[in-house]
């Protein structure tokens, strides 16, 4: 065994390595220990999949986005090993096209952006003039010509000009579940060609543009569809599935006029996903850090694609809850079901929210205890056993998940995110501890689980908690001293001084 | 009274606590390797009788899934007996039958079991639902004990049993643990049995509590617990620290049954013994510990232990 001393040099040691390299970093690479400026970076990233076709030029042409009234482009960056790429500007309308003369098999191009958050640029943005392309025509039979009359009389008889008629319009369509004439319009078609086709009907000067909804560490996103209106020759954003014409802060404008997303010659099952990853720090020390060369640049998570990127961001919140989980079992003496398990809840925990995820885990383990109670007379073996509570926690999860959506909760789909097999064995564990020990020991053990995922959730939610150890990855080495320190802590735990109070009396 | 006790005030009483029992006594004093030894009973037990050591008489082992539809035949003409998992921890998993009616078992709480409720805890048992890690396992099917009539004013039900600490060959503390109707019959301190405190020297009850609270009778047969005294009170230390020499364990804990007919007996072993003794005692094992490390340098037999213990002043001034 390691004596004491030479534990605590190497505690000392790997904290002032941490440290070191941490203070190194932020010399170099101008990255601030605490993010103070609130000002929103977002790092946006288009990654094209396609399948090139053998002995033919790959030219791939990809709209790109321009500066917006809301976000600046601050940087722009195309990753693509032997492509040629050049950008070309066209009206208001920029494309990207890529091109290589032989390519095999499946490739992947990205293109990278950074977007700052910015209202004093782009007046005249929105003044520009954009080509009207033509569109398919949709064609009402009888039935649907009346009813698509009908909501357009009711909303013309609301509003006063196009902007408060189209408004008027999106609301009705949103509501049209209650008014049953107009739920035919859908049969066959889809929410936006209905909208587009009834704005033409009534003579309102539009488009439909794509945009993407910016959210913080999502990956495999893609584009949805926006309304712009000409009014007194400016154009107006309108977010097709909301009424409010309040040009929404969180969609990024991407392509404008009904131009196509991407054109693929010489390959073919092309498809274009987005990933983002929001951070708050100065755009200029940001870019440093994001591209530069050599040095602390080359050691930095920055230099992956933003897809593995966000990934990395939760991944690196993980320790922190390794940590949360040593000091509450060593130093506290909490009991929980599961060493890490209360770490895995709180993982999902960040994906919907504190108190809706704890309603979420106590539900699900309680109708979980309930169906394998019955499950026990069949007197299976414990695999088989187990296997069946893992169909019947996703039995329950897409119950939750209906019931959730016709509640109008937004709840069920995060239950998606717990994990299944743990939650599987914490049934089937708290089961047999109900019928050994009985129901105090399961609530105890419960609450045990729930208390510390949630003081790991609230470590790994603290926005400062986030930025430090995204950016400086290497202050994980001081989570490792310390959890080296606790693990030879050879103190009293907390609930040690409740269990043995009685000694006092002595 | 106070909720929590201030941690100077518990060092000071000398109460060993979980984190320093791991990283003082349970590893650096029981190699890794030790531990399947005890942590598969059946193991103990071949290991016991080689060791000429008292133990339950083993009836049967069933090792396979196959072989829990020969249990019909095999029981046949047994009357009394207990089902145990080979790898179980905490007394999970153990099925006492104290008799036969009509076509049915008949539990220790009176309760009456069929054929196939029996064949079905026996699978579970083999599929690993009580084993510590989950893998497969065996069932030990042994004679059942007969408490010594002694303890009838005592216990509820449940076989009474004598938890001895041996640290490095050296007795340190001990304990009886009588069963209640709150703990079902069962002889564990959580699960609301009575801990009594005995005096390491004499056998003689000192302290008791149940769910942690100092009391002092029994709270079903009403019975007075400081009368306690357990009769040839070395025999069983010796009992106990013979395991030392069987199992190389340094820190042990060693549970002893006494039977009507064949007196004392080892039911198992323990490689992680818990900490409630403590209370049970109301003395802390900390200084006890100390204490053997400082007088444990030379090599010496059982009977030299368990002597050197018991007339050490040390333990003697120790007392309560």
């Amino acid at each position: 065994m390691i004596s004491k001393k030479i534990l605590l040099l190497l505690v000392s040691f790997l904290i002032a390595l941490a440290l070191f390299i941490a203070f190194m970093r932020h010399e170099e690479t101008g990255i601030p220990f605490v993010s103070s400026e609130k000002k929103s970076v977002w790092m946006i990233e288009a990654r094209v999949d396609f399948q090139a076709l053998e002995n033919t030029p790959v030219t791939i042409s990809l709209s790109l986005p321009s500066d917006t009234p809301e976000y600046k482009i601050y940087f722009e960056q195309s990753v693509s090993a032997g492509y040629g790429f050049n950008v070309s500007q066209q009206d208001a309308l920029r494309r990207g096209t890529w091109s290589i003369r032989q390519a095999k098999g499946r490739q992947t191009l990205y293109y990278k952006i950074q977007v700052v958050q910015d209202s004093a640029s782009q007046e005249g943005f929105f003044k520009e003039p954009l080509s009207i392309e033509a569109k398919d025509e949709i064609l009402w039979n009888k039935s649907e010509s009346i009813a698509a009359k009908q909501i357009l009389a009711d909303a013309y008889a609301k509003s006063s000009d196009d902007i408060s008629f189209t408004r008027e319009l999106i609301k009705i369509l949103t509501q049209i579940d209650e008014n049953k004439e107009g739920s035919l319009l859908f049969a066959k078609r889809k929410y936006i060609e209905v909208l587009n086709k009834l704005l033409d009907d009534a003579g309102v000067v539009h488009k439909i543009s794509l945009a993407l909804e910016l959210q913080d560490a999502r990956r495999n996103q893609s584009l949805t569809p926006v309304i712009e209106v000409l009014d007194k020759g400016e154009w107006v954003l309108f977010d097709p599935k909301n009424a409010l014409h309040e040009k929404s802060k969180s969609f990024f404008l991407w392509t404008r006029g009904g131009k196509s997303l991407i054109d693929v010659v010489g390959g073919i099952n092309a498809r274009v996903s987005f990933s983002m990853i929001k951070e708050n720090m100065p755009a200029l020390e940001l870019a440093q850090a994001h591209f530069e060369e050599g040095g602390f640049g080359l050691f930095s998570i920055h230099r992956l694609p933003i897809e593995e990127q966000s990934f990395f961001k939760m991944l690196l919140l993980l320790p922190i809850g390794a940590l949360v989980t040593v000091f509450m079992r060593l130093l506290i003496g909490i009991k929980t079901s599961g060493t890490f398990m209360p770490v895995l809840i709180a993982m999902a925990f960040l994906q919907t929210s504190l108190f809706l995820g704890m309603v979420n885990f106590v539900v699900l383990v309680a109708i979980g205890l309930i169906l394998r109670s019955l499950l026990s007379s069949l007197n299976l073996l414990l695999v088989a056993r187990i296997a069946t509570i893992i169909v019947i926690v996703i039995f329950i999860i897409i119950f939750m998940t209906l019931i959730g959506y016709e509640l109008g909760f937004n709840t069920g789909m995060s239950v998606a995110f717990f994990p299944i097999i743990i939650l599987a064995w914490t049934i089937e564990r708290m089961s047999i501890l109900w019928e050994e020990q009985g129901a105090r020991e399961v609530v105890i053990q419960g609450i045990g689980s729930l208390l510390v995922a949630s003081f790991a959730y609230m470590a790994m939610v603290n926005g400062y908690v986030v930025h430090l150890f995204f950016n400086f990855p290497e202050l994980h080495l001081i989570v490792i001293a310390l959890i080296i320190l606790m693990g030879r802590y050879t103190g009293y735990r907390l609930l040690e001084l409740y269990r043995f109070r009685e000694f006092k009396s002595i | 009274m106070q909720a929590f006790i201030n941690p100077f005030a518990l060092k000071k009483s000398g109460v060993l606590g979980m984190n320093s029992r791991n990283i003082e006594f349970i590893s650096p004093y029981n190699d890794r390797k030790l531990f399947p030894l005890v942590d598969n009973k059946l193991q103990t037990k071949l290991l016991a009788q080689e060791y000429g050591i008292n133990t339950p008489t083993l009836l049967f082992v069933v090792h396979y899934q196959h072989d829990v539809y020969k249990l019909k035949e095999k029981l046949q003409n047994i009357s009394s007996f207990v089902i145990k998992p080979a790898c179980g921890s905490g007394g999970k998993g153990i099925l006492v039958i104290k008799s036969k009616k009509d076509d049915g078992f008949v539990k220790a709480s009176g309760s009456v079991v069929s054929l196939e409720e029996v064949i079905r805890h026996v699978t579970n048992i083999l599929a690993g639902l009580y084993s510590l890690s989950g893998d497969q396992d065996s069932a030990i099917v042994e004679t059942l004990i007969e408490a010594d009539s002694f303890f009838d004013a005592y216990s509820y039900q449940g076989v009474p049993d004598i938890r001895i600490i041996v640290f490095q060959g050296y007795p340190v503390m001990a304990m009886l643990r009588l069963s209640t109707q709150e703990s079902d019959g069962k002889a564990n301190l959580h699960q609301g049995a009575v801990g009594v405190g005995l005096d390491i020297q004499s056998g003689k009850a000192i302290h008791a509590v149940m769910n942690g609270r100092k009391v002092l009778t029994h709270p079903d047969t009403k019975e007075h617990l400081k009368s306690i005294a357990i009769k040839n009170w070395r025999e069983k230390l010796l009992l106990a620290c013979s395991c030392y020499d069987m199992s190389k364990l340094g820190y042990l804990g060693v549970d002893i049954v006494l039977d009507k007919a064949k007196g004392a007996m080892l039911l198992e072993l323990n490689a992680r013994p818990g900490l409630s003794i403590q209370v049970a005692n109301s003395k802390g094992l900390l200084p006890r510990l100390r204490e053997i490390q400082r007088v444990a340098t030379k090599k010496r037999s059982v009977e030299e232990r368990v002597d050197f213990v018991i007339n050490s002043s040390f333990f003697s001034m120790n007392k309560s």
